[in-house]
């Protein structure tokens, strides 16, 4: 599967022009209506294409080869593959014969589904990339299909409605005669007008081929003999290395004081002064580093965040959640909550803390641009989440159109959020003072220390119960720095609960906060878990039990809850020493339902977790084991940030700064088996990245208390506050 | 400085700084860029390959402590096509993101050339100072037992 062309994710479409090669057919689409094209290209020919109103999704050429471009990131989560199994389904195309590149940045065309159309911004977060893409892509394979049955129609003379397609062919149902989509090529016309193909005409979802099997993921083989290209690995002639320190306090501004004795270093190419701090560039990325460790930096006071200590804040933030002269934003007020938790039988009032996190993707940030000598082009290379974000960003930098920019997109050495901007920036900053192609990287303590984290936040939560348990009324105020990052994952749809108010009350640290996996859901989901565990725990009622009542006319919940404790043999109790624990949570429409079983190191507080089940409800699947992937991607990631994730500010400055005091997961912490199960469904597909993660703090939490008979209301549970908890 | 030494069975002469390490020889110099970057002082593992056969991380190891002896990355792994592991990281579909991967490969890789049928326990004592951020220790554990149950059938 090696080839020199499957190497690297890199683009071979320019933005300026589609170049046809010999003998090859490019089905292209129009932006907006989707009225497919042909390109017929002759021997050697280039075709000038109007990059406002053209662009392909597909390529074929004679021997039968197609070329799908994928539009989105490829960060881990497999979706460059699952969106050419899209448009290679309805195409019905040979999947031994697919190639998969990267689309060229224009986001015009490959964007993602904004308001019913693509075209919206070329960003892969939110778990949003095959939901987005489905319905479209799904279409664009249809039209394809049909160009290539109206060719054959046009060429045997006889009615379309005679021929179907069985993979890379189409078959004449008359005589059985067959004609390769390769073959094709060598004649095809463009049709004077392509349908849109209604979906009655594409295929049912029980006779998809491709959709819904397994299926290997393209990037794979290229990922385990070293060929992957990252932004990390780009080399371009000419290239030197850039390093920046940045702002140990975010929003101080750097005065180098020793630029004379930096200069001397060996290699060194020049000095780079930013508004949040000095970058050099020299021959080698070790004499940048060198360079680097000399500098001596003045940074201004005054910053905002220079006084923040967050081990402090979460005093602040117990009186926000209990001051009732505070009204914060309304995030959902359905009833009475605050009369039906008045009048109840018994009412739980109890708060849940979480620690700010860092995203600790294992390849750091980097970029390498090339501005051109004069200054008017960029030609640029990064693994990033955003494309034409970070396209834009360096036209800003170099003040041109975003046009004269040429992005390639590389894969990603993990994405979960926010990866994108603010190193190509850089490396353009840094390149255009050079006039040289720069490869920016950050080391592991400029990428931890200048993170953008999830933000720390106290959730109160309240809520009143009748004589038998059941809820009568909840209220839940969350109290934080980031309304986007902090204001989602409140409605619990699969439960039914009458009465209820939620509310954000916001402050502002000055520290820098973004997307990190799952965004609310983290902590919001580990809250609401949590908290209904304790109550169903004080209530006497076992915790499945106790969800499966709140259930009992959602049947498409109840499904998914059922099957987890099918799976986990929820009514047998584990060995001696453990316990389970069970959660839900839901993501982008999808649902889910997990169990962990754990045990614990009284001496050391040490939690481990053994093993985990997951059923999930996400619509049509299309790659499954790719899927499961994602499950158990979110499930140990989960785990990590749950027991042992913690970032910490003391006067502005975070406290920790490579793995050692920031330890993510290892494998002798993962669980020794994750089942994941698949609740089929012929509904469109829904997310997936972002479904298991959240089910881990609540489900470890509920595990803790079934074993100890005490709760765990702060994250992470790392074996410090663990011990506290059990002494307490 | 010169120093010269065999990698993936080749001898190589590179020129760079005395205190130059083998991870950003391998990836600037030589461009070899299998072997990543991730933490730079020997916490991740990312940088793993082999020296005289043992799992080093190059980030920590100088170009001197090279001078003469062989060093194998990710490139050079298999002798003919793919290494068994390699074909087991295919079968199991292993790497999400895939920058640990080069890393996670090198180093059960070594595992297996001491030990070609490791129990559990010895996988993961072994896989131990790998960092996965994806989350992919599930199946890589499958595809060291699958890989050392292949060759031990062979």
């Amino acid at each position: 599967m090696k080839t020199e062309e499957t190497t690297a994710a890199g683009s071979t479409i320019t933005r300026r022009r589609f170049i046809a090669t010999a003998g090859s057919l490019g089905i292209v689409i129009t932006a907006g209506s989707f009225v497919p094209k042909f390109l017929m290209a002759k021997d050697g020919e280039e075709i000038a294409i109007d990059p406002q109103q053209i662009t392909a999704w597909v390529k074929l050429d004679k021997d039968g080869r197609l070329t799908i471009y994928n539009p989105a990131a490829e960060m881990g989560q497999g979706s460059m593959t699952a969106l050419a199994v899209i448009i290679a389904e309805e195409l019905d195309a040979d999947w031994k014969l697919v190639h998969i590149e990267n689309a060229p940045v224009i986001p015009e065309t490959y964007g993602m589904q904004w308001s019913g159309k693509l075209g919206g911004p070329m960003i892969t977060a939110g778990s949003r990339t095959i939901r987005g893409y489905y319905s479209n892509l799904r279409q664009a394979g249809a039209q394809a299909r049909y160009i290539l049955m109206y060719n054959a129609a046009q060429k045997w003379g006889v009615p379309i409605s005679s021929l179907k397609t069985e993979p890379g062919e189409v078959v004449n149902r008359d005589n059985n005669k067959r004609m390769t989509f390769g073959e094709i090529v060598a004649f095809a016309k463009i049709p004077d007008a392509i349908p849109q193909i209604a979906e009655k005409d594409m295929k049912r979802p029980e006779n998809f081929r491709l959709i819904g099997k397994v299926l290997p993921r393209f990037d794979v083989p290229l990922k385990v003999d070293g060929s992957a290209q990252f932004g990390m690995d780009i080399q371009v002639p000419g290239m030197v290395y850039g390093a920046i320190t940045r702002s140990p306090v975010f929003g101080s501004t750097p005065t180098l004081l020793n630029e004379n004795e930096v200069r001397e270093t060996e290699g060194l190419v020049d000095i780079v002064p930013l508004d949040h701090g000095i970058g050099v560039v020299a021959n080698t990325f070790e004499q940048a580093l060198k360079a680097k460790r000399k500098l001596q930096i003045k940074w201004s006071d005054g910053a905002k965040a220079e006084k923040f200590d967050s081990e402090m804040v979460y005093a602040d933030y117990h009186n926000m959640v209990h001051d009732d002269s505070l009204k914060g934003k309304e995030l959902l007020n359905t009833g009475d909550a605050a009369n039906a938790i008045k009048s109840a039988h018994k009412t739980y009032d109890w708060e849940y803390r979480n620690d700010f996190l860092y995203h600790a993707r294992m390849e750091p940030m980097n970029a390498v641009v090339s501005v051109a000598a004069d200054g008017k082009t960029a030609e640029a290379w990064a693994g990033t989440q955003a494309p034409d974000a970070d396209q834009s960003a360096i036209a800003e930098v170099l003040k041109i159109d975003p046009s004269k920019v040429m992005f390639h997109n590389c894969y990603l050495g993990g994405g979960f959020g926010g990866r994108q901007v603010e190193f190509s920036a850089e490396a353009a900053v840094l390149s255009n003072k050079v006039r040289r192609p720069v490869k920016l990287v950050w080391t592991r303590e400029d990428d931890l220390q200048y993170g953008s984290y999830r933000p720390i936040s106290l959730q109160r939560m309240q809520a009143g119960v009748d004589q038998k348990g059941n809820l009568l009324g909840w209220r839940h105020y969350i109290a934080g720095p980031d309304q986007r990052l902090q204001g989602g994952a409140v409605p619990m749809a699969y439960y039914k609960i009458p009465n209820q108010y939620v509310e954000l009350r916001l402050t502002d640290h000055g520290v820098r906060t973004v997307y990190w996996r799952s965004v609310s859901h983290g902590p919001n989901k580990f809250a609401q878990e949590a908290f209904l565990d304790e109550i169903a725990f004080d209530q006497k009622i076992d915790p499945y039990q106790y969800r499966r009542r709140m259930m009992l006319e959602l049947p498409r919940h109840l499904t998914i809850l059922d099957k987890v404790a099918t799976m986990c043999n929820w009514t047998t109790a584990p060995a001696k020493g453990r316990a389970r624990g069970i959660a839900c949570s839901d993501y982008g429409g999808s649902y889910t339902a997990g169990v962990v079983e754990i045990s614990l190191d009284r001496q050391s507080g040490k939690i481990r977790v053994h093993h985990v089940w997951a059923a999930f409800d996400a619509g049509v699947v299309i790659q499954p084991d790719n899927a499961i992937a994602q499950m158990e991607g979110g499930i140990v990631m989960g785990i990590s940030s749950v027991l042992n994730e913690s970032i910490t500010f003391k006067n502005g400055k975070v406290q920790q700064s490579n793995f050692h005091d920031y330890p993510i997961l290892r494998m002798a912490d993962a669980p020794e088996s994750i089942e994941i199960s698949q609740i089929p469904s012929s509904a469109p597909p829904t997310s997936m990245g972002e479904l298991s993660l959240p089910l881990m703090g609540g489900a470890i939490a509920n595990a803790f208390l079934k074993l100890t008979g005490k709760p765990l209301r702060h994250m992470p549970f790392t074996g410090e506050k663990v011990l506290a908890v059990l002494e307490g | 400085m010169k120093t010269s030494f065999k990698l993936n069975g080749k001898q190589v002469q590179v020129e760079t700084a005395p205190d130059a390490t083998l991870l950003w020889t391998l990836r600037d110099t030589l461009q070899m860029t299998g072997t990543k970057f991730g933490c730079g002082v020997s916490l991740c593992g990312a940088c793993t390959v082999h020296l005289d056969g043992m799992a080093v991380r190059a980030c920590v190891t100088s170009i001197s402590m090279v001078a003469g002896r062989s060093v194998t990355t990710i490139e050079g792994l298999a002798e003919k096509e793919l290494h068994p592991l390699q074909e087991a990281w295919i079968e199991e579909q292993v790497p999400q993101c895939g920058y640990c991967q080069s890393g996670q490969i090198m180093q059960a890789a070594a595992l297996l050339q001491a030990n070609p049928r490791p129990n559990r326990e010895q996988i993961v004592s072994h896989m131990n100072g790998v960092l996965c951020r994806c989350g992919t220790y599930v199946r890589i554990v499958k595809a060291i037992e699958s890989a050392a149950s292949k060759s031990e059938k062979q």
